[in-house]
């Protein structure tokens, strides 16, 4: 025994980062002491702290783990590290509820703005891209780097490139959550939709994105299948083009090294096209890229059939990838964009219809022959309608950029109800489905605690979405019907505090939509803790109950 | 078939799928933001255009801060019912120091691309404060903080020269009198009014926020906002310059 720990060595990585670790923390500290304002110190104490932590968790680790690194095999198969996975699983589904909760306060504070409280923390302006980021990055991001740590792993049939790598990943991704969402509070903020978080959280992201991109290629480069899986292409791209729409949005000079606040290069009309370019593409390549790799794993996965065909695969990947790129001006309609660029944009948009809806046709048809689990399998129904929800909005994004359209939906509801029809139908869905899927199967469960909770989450959350999406559609063209509209004598019908007063019921109805989201996901939450801790429910089934073969 | 059979060489090939990928998103944003460097109507100079005071800029930073963008839209489009309600359309030439620009994507509240001198600094300052005090039916958030704040001026000669850093031509004298031109701007007895004027022309000068004894991020908030869209004069704007 002494002889074997005796031979227990440091690694190169577990030495390096440790090093790496400590001058940060060094640097941290520094940056704290000359800290120019509030916001920035703390976030230096934050960053000095966490470093201390890792090197600590490194040592941790160091001192409990066996002399000899894991095995790659195990009694012929693939020794998996499922460990990274569960921490971003809990961590989607803590940040879920976080960024659900965080909208619907939102919401009501549009319906009642006395709930804004007059204090800078809690105003609409710092809580929306709190929201905002919460769900797209903070949820979002932790389903697709637990979704695609897995699903690289098992179409590799192989262990993931990295020991300590794919825990970076995860931990350094969560604390740049960390980071920005305590930026947006303190005012910390570059105001770029989507892109709000300032030059140093820019910075770290950065090194994790490069990381998150060694430890998949790596994976793939080791793989023990000849092919490439389709998801993980989709992976690939969402990683790849998200690495280049982030150094290209957020380029920035800061006033001082010690402090917050940063110039963006990019002025005026070019920054609003990089802008566009990148929020676009955010919804192209994070919010559908990568939730399009989980639905070609996932679905035909759950549904236990192939998937419907491997050429529509092909085609819709690349022509998906290449026209996405392009769409971003049609967030610029009629501004002093040049004409031919939001031309290109729209042009480009409805294209776009055509790869979105072969998707669409190849994620529903992979259920051909296995219809009939819709009525047993909540969790596949879940995924089913997450596609047809995505169906639904890539048709009415298409529609939306035309530039007629979008004169009367620009600067309306309209937008916030086509964004939430895709984010809540197609991206909440269909990472609720996986998030079903991968709990039973990263802890080792025959199933999940119930899935009557499933079925109850499916259709509270279903009602949510109705509600919300059509009072934002009424909502968004009442506004945009009442803005233009004139009196039998050419003047102004309506001013324009009239436009905000006729939205009031909708607010409220729409706040409602967004509480019934949140409690499904509270069930959801509440069933996979449950699944985690307890195992399948002996369900009180009453009578006959034909329980699927789950 | 011949075709899709060639594409198992990619899906073989974890680099050479990297390449193929990173190829085809490249060439969309080439195509669409390259010219927008070089395009006339996309770098035109507008008579009028000048970078924004210390104090303007300060008031922009409060702006940006609190997240206006979310609500308001900078961007005047050339619709009938927007240019009679907000006045006329925006240029490219407007916002052509704005690091970074705010022309938003929702009007939860109304346009403010030319909200400088529609209302009178006490309006702004009693609806900053309490908008429904002036607007009943009013969503907007309070911010009676701003007034209560001091405003952090000291450094604001290092966000002048990060500005210029990226392209702003603010002078070495605009930046090395950053803190007393602030101060002028707000108080018309300054000695240095005169000097601060001829370092930005038609700057206007007055106590925005109505308290003279303090220096709040109230006085630059509305400093900023009676400033907007006030620069280039469009009965001199020659609109068809650009017409080809």
């Amino acid at each position: 025994m002494a002889a074997l720990a005796s031979r227990k060595t440091l690694t190169f990585g577990e030495g390096g980062l440790a090093l790496t670790f400590a001058v940060t923390a060094l640097l941290c500290l520094i940056g704290a002491a000359k800290a120019q304002d509030l916001p920035f110190a703390f976030h230096a104490y934050l960053a000095a702290g966490a470093s201390i932590t890792a090197v600590f968790a490194i040592f941790n680790h160091y001192f409990n783990r066996a002399p000899e690194l894991p095995p790659q095999v195990i009694d012929g198969k693939p020794n998996y590290q499922l460990g990274p996975i569960k921490f971003a699983t809990y961590m989607a589904m803590f940040w879920g509820l976080a960024g659900f909760t965080v909208g619907l306060w939102a919401a009501l504070e549009l319906a009642y703005p006395a709930l804004n409280l007059d204090l800078p923390w809690t105003s609409f302006g710092r809580i929306r891209p709190l929201h905002t980021s919460a769900v797209i990055f903070a949820f979002g991001g932790n389903v697709l780097i637990a979704t695609s740590f897995y699903v690289v792993q098992k179409t590799c049939r192989v262990r993931i490139a990295g020991e300590l790598a794919p825990w970076f990943v995860v931990l350094g991704y969560n604390f740049f959550i960390v980071i920005a969402g305590t930026g947006y509070l303190l005012g910390v903020t570059q105001s770029k939709e989507y892109a709000e978080p300032e030059w140093y959280a820019d910075l770290w992201l950065t090194i994790v994105w490069v990381v998150y991109l060694l430890v998949f290629l790596g994976t793939l480069i080791k793989r023990k299948e000849p092919h490439i899986f389709v998801a993980n292409w989709f992976y690939l791209a969402f990683i790849i083009t998200i690495a280049m729409l982030h150094l290209g949005n957020n380029p920035a000079v800061p006033a001082s090294v010690f402090g917050s606040k940063s110039y963006v290069v990019w002025s005026g009309v070019q920054d609003a096209m990089f802008q566009w370019w990148y929020g676009h593409n955010a919804v192209g390549f994070f919010l559908t890229a990568g939730f399009l790799a989980i639905m070609y794993y996932f679905v035909p996965k759950r549904a236990e059939r192939p998937i419907y065909s491997y050429r529509l695969s092909i085609v819709h990947f690349w022509s998906l990838i290449f026209l996405y790129i392009w769409a971003g001006p049609h967030h610029l309609h009629y501004t002093a964009l040049p004409d031919w660029a939001q031309t290109l944009g729209m042009t480009f948009s409805v294209m776009l219809w055509m790869p979105s809806w072969g998707g669409m046709i190849n994620g529903l048809m992979t259920l051909s022959g296995a219809w009939d689990k819709l009525r047993t399998d909540p969790v596949l129904r879940m995924l089913v309608v997450s596609v047809a929800f995505y169906g639904m909005a890539t048709f009415e994004g298409p529609m939306m950029s035309v530039k007629i359209v979008n004169s009367l939906s620009h600067y309306t509801d309209w937008t916030i109800g086509h964004v939430h029809s895709g984010a809540l139908g197609w991206v909440g869905y269909v990472s609720f489905g996986a998030l079903y899927c991968l709990v039973p199967w990263l802890w080792n469960r025959p199933g999940l605690y119930s899935l009557k909770l499933v079925s109850w989450h499916f259709w509270i959350s279903t009602v949510g979405i109705v509600l919300y999406v059509s009072a934002m559609w009424v909502s968004g063209i009442l506004q945009g019907l009442m803005w233009r509209a004139y009196t039998s004598l050419g003047f102004l019908e309506y001013s324009f505090i009239e436009t905000v007063e006729a939205m009031h019921p909708f607010y409220v109805i729409r706040a409602l939509g967004g509480a019934l989201f949140l409690l499904g996901a509270v069930i959801m939450a509440y069933n996979l803790w449950m699944t985690v801790h307890h195992g399948v429910a002996e369900e009180v089934t009453p009578q006959l109950a034909l329980q699927p073969a789950e | 078939m011949s075709i899709l059979g060639r594409h198992q060489v990619i899906e073989k090939n974890s680099i050479l799928l990297v390449i193929g990928i990173l190829l085809v998103i490249a060439i969309g944003g080439m195509v669409e933001i390259g010219p927008l460097f070089y395009l006339k109507s996309t770098i035109e100079k507008a008579e009028g255009m000048r970078p924004y005071t210390p104090l303007e800029l300060a008031g922009r930073n409060i702006y940006v801060r609190e997240g206006c963008y979310l609500c308001h839209s900078q961007m005047i489009r050339p619709l009938r019912d927007e240019v009679e309600r907000y006045g006329h359309y925006s240029l490219a030439a407007e916002s052509m120091y704005d690091h970074p620009f705010q022309w938003g994507s929702k009007r939860t509240g109304p346009d403010l691309a030319r909200v400088g001198g529609k209302y009178s600094d006490e309006w702004h300052v009693t609806h900053l404060t309490d908008p429904r005090s002036i607007v009943p039916q009013s969503v907007m958030p309070g911010y009676p903080f701003l007034a209560a704040t001091d405003l952090d001026y000291m450094s604001i000669a290092a966000h002048m020269r990060a500005n210029r850093k990226v392209g702003v031509p603010y002078t070495d004298e605009q930046i090395q009198h950053a803190v007393d031109d602030l101060r002028a701007q707000l108080n018309a007895d300054d000695p240095k009014v005169a000097e601060f004027q001829k370092r930005y022309p038609k700057a206007v000068v007055r106590d925005f926020g109505g308290n003279p004894a303090r220096i709040t991020e109230m006085d630059a908030l509305v400093g900023y906002l009676q400033m907007l869209g006030t620069l280039v004069d469009f009965k001199l704007y020659d609109d068809k310059a650009n017409l080809r």
